[in-house]
């Protein structure tokens, strides 16, 4: 095992590399799209109901079915990763953050148009911020799923921690480093799992107001 | 019902507003209101059915009524939270469509009940938010933040930095009240400004208003549900009936001396005599000077002085002249006084009877510290002060 890993080591760095990365990118693309299509649905009665059943039916669609789906459709290989984790990682971040605009207490949002906010001034500076612990919440969710996402996504692209689940897959048992390749995608997705959502709660103490906290 | 609504009088008596005497000239803005009506769609009676009304430049006017009666409508459609129907409003003879919805909001101060503080932003960025908008530069804001924080009463360098939650709720609403003052708005509109606090805490804010207003002398319309709240503040009473019906328009006085029909006496309620001490203010009677010392004065001396004066106890005041304390002569230890423990409950120059016999029976001396304008201490009024000036008013009223 020790020596697989470190015949391997800068392809196994690599590789996880290319998976935390990936993830990443999924994630900033699913925030920004999820909290713009909240704030539009939270102004229009009725869509927040309708947008929670779609997230929940989406949610069920098999990743590699929709890898296998978005083939034909996006031609190049890590687009399609990209595209693939994205799309589940919009619909927790979604949820989260048309619950937490909604949470925000009307007497305050009157408070603000009372003093003379825009619209614009109102969201930025007194919706979003109170809605962001809880959109924050909506992100680590969608960043743990996004690790397993990754990982499926990867076999029809290439680099990611999830060329060695199929390596190892294919390779059957324990015979020519078979389990080591599992064993390693793993261990490796579960230790980048565990620091990005360190980082999460490292970035929600620096950016939520101590006055929510 | 013409005859009980009385707004052509009101516009008549408009010229000196009663709080002229203080120092500082009106600030304030005159607000008329020209057959304003608010319909909602699918309701068959208007919300605000045809409220005409002019509102002193400089004085307190409280809307008040029962619950439903239109009188927070009325309140919103001044700063066009709610827009009107028909009908002009007029601020300093200007109408208040002619500039956009924030252009005139941020020269309304708005304060609303329990502060409704941004609990993520810190008590100076909550005081900030207008002047900001209206693009003041840093060290003018952060110079304004320190002169109404100390305007309220709160201590600017510590009370800054915190955040809403860190604060009572009697705090909340004062940063509350700096807030709808920022950019020194010539009107400002409050909506059950003391609803949420306790009762004591009530007291002392509306106390605090006033002694704000004596300074400032703004426009200010403040909605209430509380005859009591509106008699105390109120330059002038609205009694608002439903439909924002104007059942009378007039001040305090004649409000509780002559209602104008039989809904607002009901709505003034029982024992007038009693609300008559509502109307009485401190500053009517004599004050009593007791012996007062400095925090960090010598005891002994301290001591003698008052023996010599005949009192058993000293009002102590701090290196601003505001009481902190009143120690029995026997609780002074040590070579010099201290800052005394706990809080000193004090009534304002301007507050009611009604609330200074509160205060008195909440003390052990049976009497209450009266201050001024950012509570300097004036005096102490006690029991007999009250009493014989009750026994005045009933023999004036036998007359």
């Amino acid at each position: 095992m020790w020596n697989f890993i470190h015949d391997r080591r800068s392809e196994i760095a690599f590789n996880t590399y290319q998976h935390a990365l990936l993830v990443f990118y999924a994630v900033v693309i699913a925030t920004i799209l999820a909290v713009v299509i909240a704030v539009v649905i939270t102004r229009i009665r009725g869509l927040d109901v309708a947008a929670n059943q779609v997230s929940a039916i989406a949610l069920t669609i098999p990743s590699f079915a929709l890898v296998g789906l978005l083939l034909p459709v996006v031609h190049l290989g890590p687009t399609i990763g990209l595209v693939a984790v994205a799309f589940y990682a919009v619909w927790p971040i979604l949820r989260n953050a048309v619950v937490g605009l909604q949470g925000v207490d009307p007497i305050l949002l009157e408070s603000a148009r009372g003093m003379g906010m825009s619209e614009a001034t109102v969201l930025w500076r007194v919706r979003l911020p109170l809605a962001w612990p809880v959109i924050l919440a909506g992100i680590r969710i969608s960043t743990q799923m996004s690790m397993g996402i990754a990982a499926i996504a990867s076999y029809a692209l290439g680099p990611g921690l999830g060329t060695y689940i199929f390596t190892g897959l294919s390779k059957g048992g324990v015979a020519a480093n078979g389990l080591n390749y599992t064993v390693v995608a793993i261990v490796g997705i579960v230790v980048v799992a565990l620091i990005a959502d360190g980082l999460l709660v490292l970035l929600g103490r620096l950016t939520v107001s101590k006055g929510i906290r | 019902m013409s005859d009980t609504t009385r707004p052509v009088e009101a516009t008549q008596t408009q010229a000196e507003p009663p709080g002229a005497s203080g120092p500082g000239e009106v600030s304030g803005a005159e607000i008329v209101l020209t057959d304003v009506v608010k319909r909602y769609a699918g309701q068959d009676a208007a919300a605000v059915g045809g409220l005409t009304l002019t509102i002193p430049a400089g004085e307190i006017v409280m809307f008040v009524g029962p619950s439903g009666c239109g009188k927070t409508t009325s309140l919103k459609m001044i700063n066009r939270l709610i827009e009107p129907t028909s009908g002009t409003i007029e601020i300093a003879g200007k109408d208040i469509r002619t500039q956009s919805e924030n252009q005139l909001r941020r020269q309304i101060g708005y304060v609303i009940q329990g502060g409704s503080l941004f609990p993520h932003m810190t008590v100076e960025k909550n005081i900030a938010i207008v002047p900001k908008l209206l693009g003041w530069d840093r060290s003018r804001i952060h110079d304004r933040v320190t002169e109404l924080l100390d305007l309220v009463g709160l201590d600017p360098e510590r009370y800054r930095n915190r955040h809403p939650r860190e604060l009572s709720g009697g705090q909340q609403q004062r940063v509350g009240v700096a807030r709808g003052l920022a950019a020194d708005p010539p009107v400002v509109l409050m909506d059950e400004p003391f609803g949420a606090v306790d009762p004591i805490t009530r007291q002392r804010l509306q106390d605090e208003l006033l002694s704000i207003q004596r300074e400032l002398h703004k426009t200010i319309v403040c909605v209430t549900h509380d005859i009591d709240e509106a008699i105390k503040l109120g330059d002038r009473i609205v009694i608002l009936r439903e439909g924002a019906e104007v059942a009378q328009y007039d001040t305090p006085e004649v409000v509780l001396s002559a209602p104008a029909d039989d809904f607002v006496a009901d709505f003034v309620g029982a024992g007038s005599s009693l609300k008559a001490l509502s109307l009485a203010r401190v500053e009517d009677i004599e004050l009593r000077h007791p012996t007062t010392a400095k925090v960090g004065d010598a005891v002994a001396k301290v001591t003698e002085q008052a023996r010599a004066n005949g009192d058993t106890a000293v009002v102590v005041l701090d290196d601003r002249g505001r009481p902190v304390g009143w120690p029995w002569l026997r609780q002074l230890r040590g070579d010099r006084i201290v800052r005394p423990e706990g809080e000193l409950i004090d009534v304002d120059i301007r507050s009611t009877l009604n609330d200074a016999l509160d205060s008195m029976l909440s003390s052990s001396h049976g009497a209450a510290v009266v201050t001024g304008e950012r509570d300097q201490y004036l005096g102490v009024v006690d029991f007999d002060a009250v009493t014989t000036h009750i026994r005045l008013l009933e023999e004036q009223r036998g007359e």
